[in-house]
């Protein structure tokens, strides 16, 4: 078969002029209040990263609209002067995903930050992309009800961010990601097209407009609204810890634990440098020299807790378990929640800097996987701290290192590839839950083929023919993959001996 | 078993090159849900019923790699015997539904309020997009946000987008207890029990409202199981019955001429013409319903989505066909589905 050309389906946006952006900003300071678009340089400042502060960019300017129609006219302005737009919920994601366009319009939503609708009976509510994860679950607290994908960064995070990243958070092994907690979206498009896309009733009608937005980093569309799932609060709650001498005691109680027929609520490891650096930093009470620690959070009606409970205590015991502490209060649950929720920061007081990886493995593999990161870390001279969604696979490695140390952050960066790269030859994958972003760019052609990445670019220009949302970001191009010598080895399918080249 | 996956490639590509359309179907179970009024424009069946397998099933991962024209009931079978299951209950249709059928049609059971959609369970898969090339999306893993979701969005596209030959999907275990209660319930009230259980954290998989009975299902720890249903009350259930025959459409309500069916917000309170009430409120089935908009058989595709009633501006159709052509140029797949002119 003949074949065109190999050509980009969407080449990057050209420069922008001075002189467009001079038009532009006329038109910005026409249609915006004007605490609504900032532009010198203190106040651009706060924004040049997002939760990924090592990779900065001062942005042209930065508009925060209250309103759609104030939305609808910043978009309008850009799509019209071609010039990119980045949008930016909270801040807190950690793949770059919102670091500025030193050419583009930094698009912050943070003002849209109102609950439109509360609707009990469809166990529904409506809400503008600022709002704060955590607010929906305290406004509809009084009813009952929850959100329940809970990021570690809930307190700050917004609902529109987390549909942009499909965020998960601890319990999403139970009640899954945001694609599985979201009913409908309010999106508009960078041509100022409006797309109602599902709600509160039943299934979507064609093509899943909704999974696709779910995780799409903005590059398709700016969310405007959406509609959550709310969940019944479970009247009882459970927290087991058990501390294992070995990783692969742990492991071996998590794969039981599920194979038995459980979800937990929540399943989370820690190895022993994590644990060690929690337990110093808040003193939770996590015994020091175990090799693993396993958190289980168990829910429900109090009947099937008990039931549950009893099981888990009972793999336990049988993988050979030193310690177990059953939480049944909230204050101790709180406790040994403590240690995990602080583990970052904990291990932040290790060294200078931590760089937070973020790879999904099978289970299965979990406990080779966590030796050859071992083995890296002694080849680069950096330590490691390893904390684990381990229900669902999603190890976050946090490399220890210096930015001031010279030639470190060089290390530590690839340290970091190479641990995505064992994740990818398991056949896990480079990102489980924070998002490609920027960071994660190069490691995106480890894991798909050029004509993957050209139909994600054929996606994109569907939606954002422009090329203008969030451009560079989440999908690298061709070119770039070739420049680092892309190396493409596809889930898993390659045997493990290729695991040896790294 | 057999990985007829380089002959379907093959069979694509020359379709390409002779700019022949291809209609993609299983063994046709669900064909009487695909307009069959509507003239196909030649186009050359594209079968995956030969393509069977499972690839790879890991029941400590709770995920299973099938080829698409495996039987769900072959799959159900293999899954059961590690105790487990598809949370979102496929219509198997008299047992020729396929797995890949599952996935496009994006029909799920009577489980799927309380263990998701069809989507919700799709984790990857590899397909042939409209230029004859073999891709990969997702993975086997439950958290992977690398690149835009195209594996969910293969659930219910009815192969517009491409040909599925694999596909990853999370799979549950069984309930280690499970009982079946009948109440004797009008409309009204079966509905709103059911509005209250929404909002209870009751170990409900099921409820449906038919024939002045509200039949709720209880699945999980044996005593949460008993304790629930004693609070509930009504008559138990000794088999499985009304379930398979809701699953699978074998109840005689599904055989009775103008069955239509409709997705709500699920307090929608109860109109006189729903005959059955499922998924706590959200899907309704009527014989009788007044050529209301909404009310439609299932209709893949575009179609599907103009008999919508009321949201949009019509804008989501001109993006739903861009995103065709974003992965199928030249409309090689399924031109019935996509060509039909269906009155708004």
């Amino acid at each position: 078969m003949s074949e065109a050309p190999e050509q980009n389906p969407q080449p990057p946006p050209a420069a922008v002029t001075d002189a467009a952006k001079k038009q532009a900003l006329a038109r910005l300071r026409r249609a915006l209040p004007r605490e609504s678009l900032l532009t010198r340089p203190e106040q651009l400042k706060p924004y040049e990263s997002d939760g990924l502060t090592a990779l900065r960019e001062m942005p042209w300017v930065v508009v925060l609209p209250e309103t759609e129609d104030a939305l609808r006219a910043v978009l309008e302005i850009c799509r019209e002067h071609g010039i990119p737009v980045v949008p930016r919920g909270a801040g807190t994601g950690l793949s770059g995903g919102a670091r500025p366009s030193g050419d583009g319009v930094l698009l912050g939503l943070s003002k849209m930050n109102r609950i439109l609708e509360v609707d009990l009976d469809n166990c529904a509510a409506r809400v503008q992309p600022g709002v704060r994860n955590l607010a929906i679950s305290e406004a509809v607290a009084e009813h009952g009800l929850y959100y329940a994908p809970d990021p570690s960064s809930q307190i700050a995070c917004s609902i529109g961010g987390n549909v942009a990243e499909n965020s998960g958070g601890v319990h999403c092994l139970k009640y899954g990601l945001t694609v599985n907690n979201v009913l409908g979206l309010k999106v508009l498009t960078l041509a100022g097209d409006e797309l109602l896309i599902g709600g509160p009733g039943g299934d979507p009608e064609s093509l899943d407009l909704l999974a696709l937005f779910c995780g799409s980093e903005g590059l398709l569309g700016v969310v405007t609204e959406v509609w959550v799932r709310l969940l019944p609060v479970p009247p009882e709650r459970r927290v087991l810890l058990a501390a294992f001498p070995t990783v692969e005691g742990a492991a071996g109680s998590v794969a039981a634990i599920i194979g038995r027929g459980l979800i937990p609520a929540g399943l989370e490891m820690m190895d022993t440098p994590a644990i060690q650096a929690a337990e110093a930093f808040v003193h939770a009470g996590y015994p020091a020299n175990a090799g693993a620690i396993l958190l289980c959070e168990l829910d429900g009606v109090p009947a099937e807790v008990d039931a549950d409970a009893e099981m888990v205590s009972r793999v336990f015991a049988e993988f050979g378990a030193d310690e177990v502490q059953v939480a049944t209060s909230t204050e101790e649950q709180a406790r040994l929640w403590l240690g995990r929720k602080a583990a970052f920061p904990a291990v932040g007081r290790l060294a200078p800097d931590y760089y937070c990886m973020d790879g999904t493995i099978p289970r299965a593999s979990l406990a080779e996987v966590l030796t050859r990161i071992g083995g890296l870390s002694e080849r680069y001279g950096l330590a490691v701290a390893n904390v684990f969604h381990a229900g669902d696979g999603n190890l976050h490695p946090l490399i220890l290192y210096d930015a001031n140390a010279p030639g470190e952050l060089e290390r530590a960066e690839r340290f970091g590839a190479d641990i995505l790269a064992l994740c990818v030859a398991a056949g896990g994958t480079v990102t489980g839950e924070h998002g490609v972003g920027v960071e994660k760019l190069d490691p995106m052609c480890g894991q798909f083929s050029a004509a993957e990445l050209e139909q994600f670019a054929r996606l994109k220009a569907a939606f954002d023919p422009d090329g203008l949302m969030n451009p560079g970001k989440a999908i690298p191009t061709l070119s770039r993959c070739s420049e680092i010598g892309g190396m493409h080895v596809h889930g898993g399918r390659l045997p493990f001996p290729n695991l040896e080249r790294f | 078993m057999a990985d007829l996956g380089e002959e379907l490639l093959q069979a694509v590509a020359t379709a390409r090159d002779q700019g022949q359309p291809l209609s993609i179907a299983g063994t046709g179970s669900k064909s009487f849900l695909t307009r069959p009024e509507t003239a196909v424009r030649d186009s050359r069946l594209l079968s995956t019923v030969e393509h069977t397998g499972v690839v790879d099933y890991r029941p400590d991962e709770l995920v299973v790699t099938v080829r698409t024209g495996t039987l769900l009931r072959e799959l159900a079978q293999t899954l059961a015997r590690e105790g487990q299951m598809l949370g979102f209950e496929p219509p198997e249709f008299r047992g020729l539904g396929t797995v890949g059928g599952a996935v496009a049609s994006g029909l799920a059971g009577p489980g799927r309020p309380a263990r998701g959609s069809v989507r919700d369970a799709v984790l990857g898969v590899q397909m042939i997009n409209g230029l004859g090339e073999r891709l990969v999306f997702g993975g086997q893993v439950m958290k992977n946000v690398a690149g835009f979701d195209v594996s969910r969005l293969q659930a219910g596209a009815y192969g517009m987008l491409g040909l599925l030959l694999e596909v990853s999907l999370k799979v549950l275990p069984r309930p280690q207890a499970e009982l079946t209660l009948r109440l004797e319930k009008s409309a009204t009230d079966a509905h709103a029990e059911m509005r209250r259980w929404a909002r209870l954290p009751h170990p409900i998989s099921a409820a449906a409202w038919l024939e002045e009975g509200l039949w709720v299902r209880l699945s999980g720890a044996e005593a949460a199981v008993n304790q629930t249903a004693a609070a509930l009350g009504g008559e138990h259930q000794t088999d499985n019955d009304f379930w398979s025959g809701l699953k699978d459409h074998g109840l005689p309500l599904f055989r009775r001429d103008g069955l239509c069916c409709r997705h709500l917000p699920p307090a929608s309170a109860p109109s006189a013409e729903d005959e059955l009430i499922e998924w706590l409120g959200a899907r309704r089935w009527s014989t009788s319903a007044p050529g209301a908009v909404g009310y439609q058989p299932f209709a893949a595709g575009f179609a599907r989505h103009r008999c919508r009633d009321g949201g949009g501006d019509g804008k989501i159709a001109d993006y739903q066909a861009r995103l065709k052509a974003a992965f199928d140029p030249d409309s090689l797949f399924n031109p019935e589905l996509t060509d039909a002119d269906v009155p708004a």
